[in-house]
């Protein structure tokens, strides 16, 4: 008691009830370390909205998901029907559904911009390489909720879908089988699948979610934004330890923010007013079909945020096994040819190649199929140790690194529209070759981000007044 | 550029965004709320039902439900009308006056219905929702008065009302039985649920 | 960074290119659905009554409530006189009178449910579910092989008759054998037209438009609220239009300070 601040006499109400609060509870100290003193580079360019607007997504999601629960069964035979009856019967409910629908999409367009602002920035460097995991967390987890929330429905994409990707865990040598039956908790997708993935889309995911997006922001501020240029703010204060490039998020970033929120509505109304199917993109055609257990429509596809990774799972067939082995034995004799290491490590390398050489051809293709399609994801958490660029930002990057992410977007956009069509054998080949391209951009990052000479980085932020 | 210009500048536009703001927030929220409002599947099953009554012979009660709640049609005895008038001083509001169930208009009268002979209401008692139970037979009995013309006991609390469904004085129930909106369609048929003004 | 954005429309676009016309393979073309009957209340009612008389019999609308023909402009009394015919109240929704295991025996398959047919038939390349419903109901086509006696040129062998034979007549397609331009050495099925067998009580025209109507109800029972979906989004638009100017505007009222 003796430490409890006291309001000056003749004080408002207002200040009154906040000293109250403050001797309790850190309000006010937590609104001034995050918003009000909270310092933000002055430079964030139109890269930097994807943050927030991935909360309000977030938010969006909840909100929608838990006016949808009200009127949703979630039972094999009800769930179709409970769906229509929003869409018709419930006051509004068309419009809550569409929300909600256009907001899955919009969250996984929203989290790759966020994602490759990450990547065009350097935002996953020291001293940020836990934002960067904690981020990669979310991602991995929105996957999972994007994907059990896609069963619900019990339409003919969600079952097939279901299937199809449950199988992907049968695939796993010896335990496969297993623990595709107990994921489903049946022989085949059906009510008891349907329950458990209802309780972790609607409960469990969305609070480890919650959880995670919290840490990911407690660890950003902890360190302090990255920026468009890559110079650490904190670097110059002025006499009062202010960063001098910075400027207090509230109130430049929370109008700021409001200005690209009010533009993303603009865009998010559009689409669930005027075409909330998106050409079948948003709201799959085939799912307005109730699922069929005994009938597999002629073409199924992942929902258009899988399609990336879907594709580099369906590239790795036989003959891509076979490149990988050879590609595995080269690089591990590169390695003990040219690398610097000391001869123990290096005949670590060789025994190492040589297993995986050895696992590769005896598990099917279809288990390697799994194994790259996880790998593409969670080689992304490693993502701040295989960047060996003395320099962080694209900006400051030799100029053909500008092409290599180029390249590695474009191929990122082809698999993923090579992911919606029926494989055929061009587009396995291209598909192949943008896996390689892919896997290559990271693992041989640590070699390739460090060729070519860097642009001279300034010491202070590029800023053009407004 | 003075600050008092700067000020102006962002005191217009804060309050010109946060009254658009408030605006598009409230009209937000309006469908959300109304998604709590009965679904066009509860309103169908709260339609209107149909009671055929050609079978119901004088003193007899039936049952139809109607939105989840029992409405009783009683088709009474000349004497069991007669004795309607006895009752008056004993009830709490003989002649429906109070507010709380309104009684519609084509059913204030003594005998609380459209046709003397019917009577229409709602088996819920007035106190905290149980349903009554029948005691037709008039003299003294269990629970009853010694001068009982007959009506209707609530086994939870002891709230008795009479043949028109009137509560009687002294009793936890304050209100009479409600008479739900309700018409004829022919002499045998009764829409219960619907009444000619609507 | 120009370039990069440069680089990538290219590429993106030319792979939309070839995309594009791969997918065009596949079936036969779907007729044009003519989209302004949607605002024809007329038609749609029209198309209500064609439903009600010809494809409840053995197909459910299990989603659509008879009293929401209120939004085409009917009265409780006109669903009631019209199109109430086994004692169903107005509030109900549209279910079938056959049924569906008998049905599965004397077609071989269930009759699928109808409310969302439209939305379900919908194909990226070839058009919208209106397009392909318009088309399959105007190309069946005699064929003896068949059980029912009937094939369509849009979903062949189907399970389901000509429903509206009487309306459109029967009527014959002819096909010819023509060199595949795909693969060298075959040849392919190609239809060249129909021949009327017997006039139905409708004209051409007639039985184009009456289908137009038809498939015009199908599409508005696939989804009530679009006409209502189309009018608040012009409104929500205009308004968050102004709110993203005066957020603009305030944005620029601090940022003017920021050197």
């Amino acid at each position: 008691m003796a430490e409890f601040k006291e309001a000056p006499a003749g004080a408002p109400l207002g200040t009154k009830l906040m000293t109250w609060v403050d001797n309790r509870f850190p309000a006010t100290k937590m609104y001034k370390e995050h918003m009000s003193e909270y310092y933000a580079p002055k430079n964030f360019n139109w890269w930097y909205i994807f943050g927030s607007l991935a909360m309000l997504v977030l938010v969006i999601q909840i909100v929608t998901g838990i006016f949808l629960v009200m009127h949703y069964k979630p039972d094999a035979g009800l769930a179709f029907a409970s769906v229509e009856y929003i869409m018709r019967d419930v006051p509004w409910g068309w419009l809550i559904r569409y929300m909600h629908s256009t907001g899955a999409s919009a969250f996984f367009v929203v989290v790759y911009l966020h994602m490759f602002r990450g990547l065009l920035y350097g935002s996953y460097r020291k001293p940020r390489e836990l934002v960067w995991i904690f981020g990669c967390g979310i991602f991995l987890c929105l996957m999972a909720e994007a994907f059990m929330g896609y069963l619900l429905p019990w339409g003919q994409m969600s079952y097939w879908g279901a299937q199809v990707i449950v199988n992907l865990f049968a695939a796993v040598p010896f335990v496969g089988p297993d623990l595709a039956l107990l994921i489903r908790g049946d022989f085949v997708v059906g009510d008891a699948t349907l329950n458990r993935f209802f309780s972790f889309h609607v409960i469990a995911v969305p609070l480890v979610l919650l959880g995670l997006v919290v840490a990911h922001i407690i660890a950003l501020h902890e360190v302090g934004s990255n920026n468009p240029d890559g110079v650490e703010i904190k670097a110059k204060k002025d006499a009062m330890g202010r960063p001098l490039d910075g400027i207090p998020f509230h109130p430049y970033y929370t109008v700021h923010d409001i200005y690209g929120v009010c533009l993303f509505l603009m865009v998010f109304s559009a689409i669930i007013f005027f075409s909330p199917e998106l050409g079948g993109y948003f709201l799959e055609y085939n799912n307005f079909i109730p699922a069929d257990p005994l009938k597999t429509p002629p073409h199924i596809a992942p929902v258009w945020y899988f399609t990336p990774f879907y594709s580099m799972l369906r590239a790795t067939t036989d003959v891509m096994v076979n490149v990988l082995s050879v590609i595995i034995g080269l690089g591990a004799v590169l390695a003990v040819l040219k690398g610097s290491f000391g001869g123990k490590a290096k005949i670590a390398t060789l025994v190492l190649a040589a297993v995986a050489i050895a696992l590769l051809k005896t598990f099917d293709a279809k288990f390697w199929g799994v194994v790259v399609m996880g790998g593409a994801v969670v080689i992304l958490f490693f993502l701040p140790w295989l960047d060996h660029s003395p320099v962080k930002s694209i900006r400051y990057r030799p100029d053909w690194h500008k092409y290599v992410y180029a390249v590695f977007v474009v191929f990122f956009l082809v698999l993923g529209y090579l992911g919606i069509q029926p494989p055929t054998d061009a587009g396995t080949l291209v598909s192949q070759v943008g896996t390689l391209f892919y896997f290559g951009f990271f693992l041989l990052m640590p070699w390739w981000s460090k060729l070519g000479t860097p642009k001279p980085v300034p010491d202070r932020v590029t800023f053009h007044a407004h | 550029m003075s600050d008092q210009q700067v000020d102006q500048g962002k005191r217009t536009w804060l309050i010109a965004t946060g009254c658009a703001g408030a605006v598009g927030g409230v009209a937000t929220a309006v469908p959300f709320v109304s998604t709590f409002t009965p679904s066009e599947r509860a309103k169908a099953a709260g339609a209107a039902v149909e009671a055929d009554i050609s079978g119901l012979k004088p003193g007899e009660k039936m049952t139809v439900e109607w939105r989840g709640k029992p409405v009783w049609i009683v088709r009474r005895t000349p004497e069991q009308l007669e004795a309607l008038k006895k009752n008056d001083g004993q009830l709490a509001d003989p002649q429906s006056d109070r507010k709380a169930f309104p009684i519609p208009d084509y059913a204030k009268n003594e005998y609380r219905s459209i046709k003397p002979e019917y009577l229409v209401v709602v088996g819920i008692c007035s106190h905290l929702g149980c349903s009554p139970s029948d005691k037709f037979v008039a003299g003294p009995q269990p629970s009853l008065p010694d001068d009982w013309t007959g009506g209707f006991l609530c086994p939870c609390h002891g709230s008795t009302f009479d043949l028109a469904g009137r509560v009687f004085k002294n009793k936890p129930a304050p209100d009479n039985l409600e008479v739900p909106p309700y018409m004829y369609l022919s002499d045998t048929k009764l829409l219960i649920g619907e009444d000619k003004k609507a | 960074m120009k370039k990069l954005i440069a680089t990538l429309l290219i590429a993106v676009s030319g792979l939309g290119l070839a995309g594009g016309a791969q997918a065009a393979a596949g079936g036969i073309e779907w007729d044009k659905f003519p989209k302004d009957k949607m605002t024809d209340v007329a038609a749609l009612q029209n198309g209500a009554k064609l439903f009600v008389n010809y494809c409840l019999n053995c197909h459910s609308a299990a989603f659509m409530r008879y009293n929401r023909l209120r939004d085409i402009g009917l009265t409780e009394a006109q669903i009631k006189s019209n199109l109430l015919f086994a004692g169903e109240k107005v509030g109900e929704t549209m279910k079938v009178s056959l049924d569906p295991k008998q049905a599965k025996d004397w077609f071989g398959a269930t009759p699928p449910d109808l409310t969302v047919i439209a939305r379900s038939r919908a194909d990226g390349a070839k058009g919208s579910g209106a397009d392909y419903l318009y088309t399959y109901l105007r190309t069946y086509y005699r064929d003896e092989t068949k059980a029912t006696g009937w094939n369509n040129l849009a979903f062949p062998s189907v399970a389901m008759p000509h429903v509206l034979w009487e309306l459109q007549g029967q009527r014959a397609a002819k096909f010819a054998e023509e060199a595949d331009p795909h693969e060298h050495g075959k040849t392919v099925h190609v239809f060249k037209g129909f021949e009327q067998l017997t006039p139905g009580k409708l004209t051409p025209a007639q039985y184009d438009d009456a289908v137009a109507d038809l498939v015009a109800y199908l599409q508005w029972m696939g989804e009530p609220a679009q006409a209502q979906r189309f009018r608040l989004g012009v409104l929500v638009l205009l308004f968050l239009g102004m709110l993203t100017v005066f957020a603009w505007r305030l944005n620029a009222s601090y940022w003017k300070d920021v050197k």
